[in-house]
């Protein structure tokens, strides 16, 4: 291996790592704020890019069909237990949150359609399209669950999971697709070639760290869902309520992946179930920071991206063997350390 | 007077096991009402059912009506607050977030500044002030117990319901605690005091009701209770008694 290899593998390994970090933070956020383990974070990776990348082909994709769909069974629930408890006060924000929003977006995609070349109402289109997703599937699969243990809970969670993989192949089909945002422009530092999709993932990663970081340090909800995280009691005692948490969560969880999957749609060919080998990555790394600590689980995404990467050049018959084994000698660590997981199970 | 809360025949189970029977309460608007009873007799039972984090059979009304349906979250809206034994304090998080998120019912409804609200709690309670940056979790006792308290405060309550203020603190601050108690009684507040410190709790309440084995076993005026010879010796010890 000469040097240039090894920067080249280490700029696929940082921009894969950047991409695996933020769905770790997901993971993270929604796991300690709802005890969920969200396997169908993938999902949103896969239903952005396809989104992205049908709107891009002048079509629109079936996955606003299915948001106004899910918008409406939302708003009859939630209208029904509305008549049966006579408090209409909520009324006008569920209506413009689950029917308004729905067909705006809907009419948005349609206009956009017929503009293949207007990438930022694309991307707009798209982060309208699976944003709302989040807490509609909190208020559907796991608001009526929410005292459930983890195991129901994840057990959930893999039905959501293989019930969004069977729309996304209805809506897409078994072809693979991608998209572009940036124009495909390379430069040169020294013996590296660097591509600017590359910059703009890398960047585009940490500004939303930065983002998200500022949102749990210095907002009123970023502090609430973190204290949610610490103490479910305590939290619930000055008025945050599970409802209010879990949609929070579960919002920023379709925002990451929405994200996540429209930084991604560039440079690979992403396919209907493409997505939840990507968040499983992310998973991995999640796991390594102890499904807690988000720095050591930004800092065990970056590691899998490099393993993957330097494994892919090596061995890349085993790469997902390798990457999926790390978690077992992280584990074996875990468990011989602190009890933390335990423990926030048994309250 | 008016009642702020009225507990009618309130019974909770674990599992199988009633460990309240049909206990009956009323909280008068303004006044500082206390249960005593011995470890184990069902006093945290009853305020976490009268919360709502605990399924109960009975009738909880408060302001006028029935909130025994209502989730946590809504009494806290309608203006009930609980500080458990446990304090339940965000350990990670600085004791002025603390006290920020214990307005979070208000905020969220639209409430604007609190930042002098906040300032508030801190001449009620100058330790915190003097520690507003450090994490709740490395506090003494007592200042999580004043924190706890001041969390509540945020909220601002019509009812506090207090799980053992004084459980593991010293003398002194046990002292200063009670005074707050007292203090609080001026602004309008109606408090509900469970304690196993039964001298002080009578001492600062207007009425007390003595819990055992899950039962109200008698109630009164908390100075009749205080000379009454069974609650001096069960609960007062013999100087009690004496006095």
């Amino acid at each position: 291996m000469n040097l240039s290899l090894a920067l080249w593998l280490t700029q696929d390994a940082v921009v894969n790592g950047a991409v695996y970090a933020l769905l770790a933070l997901a993971l993270i956020v929604v796991y300690t704020v709802t005890r969920v383990i969200f396997v169908p974070q993938g999902e949103f990776i896969s239903f952005a890019a396809l989104s992205l990348a049908t709107l891009q082909n002048g079509k629109v994709p079936g996955t606003v069909h299915l948001l106004i769909a899910t918008g409406l069974v939302v708003a009859v629930l939630d209208g029904w237990r509305m008549a049966k408890t006579r408090d209409f006060s909520r009324l006008p924000r569920l209506v413009l949150f689950n029917i308004a929003l729905p067909l705006a977006v809907a009419a948005l995609a349609w206009w956009s359609a017929s503009r293949p070349t207007d990438v930022w109402l694309q991307v707009l289109v798209t982060l309208g399209i699976v944003i709302p997703f989040g807490s509609m599937i909190y208020r559907l699969a796991y608001q009526p669950l929410a005292s459930a243990s983890i195991l129901v809970l994840l057990i959930v969670s893999v039905a959501v999971h293989y019930m969004m993989v069977g729309l996304g192949l209805v809506f897409f089909g078994g072809e693979g697709l991608r998209a572009s945002i940036f124009p495909g422009f390379n430069f040169d530092v020294g013996i590296l070639t660097i591509s600017l999709q590359s910059i703009g993932i890398v960047l585009s990663s940490v500004v939303l760290m930065v983002v998200l970081w500022l949102y749990f340090g210095y907002t009123v909800y970023g502090k609430a869902l973190r204290a949610t995280a610490m103490n479910r009691i305590g939290s619930r005692l000055v008025g945050i309520s599970t409802e209010f948490s879990g949609k929070l969560s579960f919002t920023l969880a379709a925002l990451i992946g929405a994200i996540s999957g429209i930084l991604i749609a560039p440079i690979t060919t992403v396919y209907y179930d493409t997505g939840f080998l990507i968040a499983l990555k992310g998973f991995v790394g999640a796991i390594i920071g102890g499904m807690g600590s988000y720095p050591i689980a930004a800092v065990g995404s970056l590691l899998v991206g490099f393993l993957e990467s330097y494994s892919s050049f090596w061995a890349s018959s085993f790469k997902e063997s390798i990457i999926f084994t790390l978690i077992i000698p992280v584990l074996l660590w875990r468990s011989l350390g602190k009890h933390r997981i335990e423990e926030e199970e048994e309250e | 007077m008016s009642a702020t809360l009225e507990v009618e025949k309130l019974a909770v189970s674990y599992d199988k096991v009633e460990a309240l029977h049909g206990a009956s309460l009323r909280v008068d608007k303004g006044s500082i009402v206390t249960v005593i009873g011995p470890n184990g007799a069902g006093k945290t039972t009853m305020l976490a059912a009268m919360m709502g984090l605990l399924p109960s059979r009975g009738a909880i009304v408060y302001g006028g009506r029935d909130i025994s349906m209502m989730p946590v979250e809504a009494r806290v809206d309608e203006g009930l607050c609980l500080v458990p034994e446990r304090r339940e304090l965000f350990s990670e998080m600085s004791v002025e977030d603390n006290l920020l998120l214990g307005a979070f019912s208000r905020i969220r409804r639209g409430a604007g500044k609190i930042d002098g609200d906040i300032e508030e709690i801190f001449t009620r309670f100058p330790r915190l002030k003097e520690r507003r940056r450090q994490l709740a979790g490395t506090l003494s006792g007592g200042e999580r117990q004043m924190l706890a308290l001041g969390r509540a405060l945020m909220a601002k309550p019509q009812l506090l319901m207090l799980d053992e203020p004084s459980l593991g603190l010293a003398p002194r601050i046990v002292r200063d605690i009670f005074h707050v108690i007292a203090s609080l009684r001026s602004s309008g507040v109606s408090i509900l005091l469970v304690e196993q410190n039964a001298r002080a709790a009578l001492q600062v309440a207007d009425y007390g009701y003595v819990l055992e084995l899950g039962e109200v076993v008698l109630e009164g005026p908390a100075a009749s209770l205080v000379t009454n010879p069974r609650v001096a010796e069960t609960y007062l010890g013999l100087a009690g008694a004496a006095d």
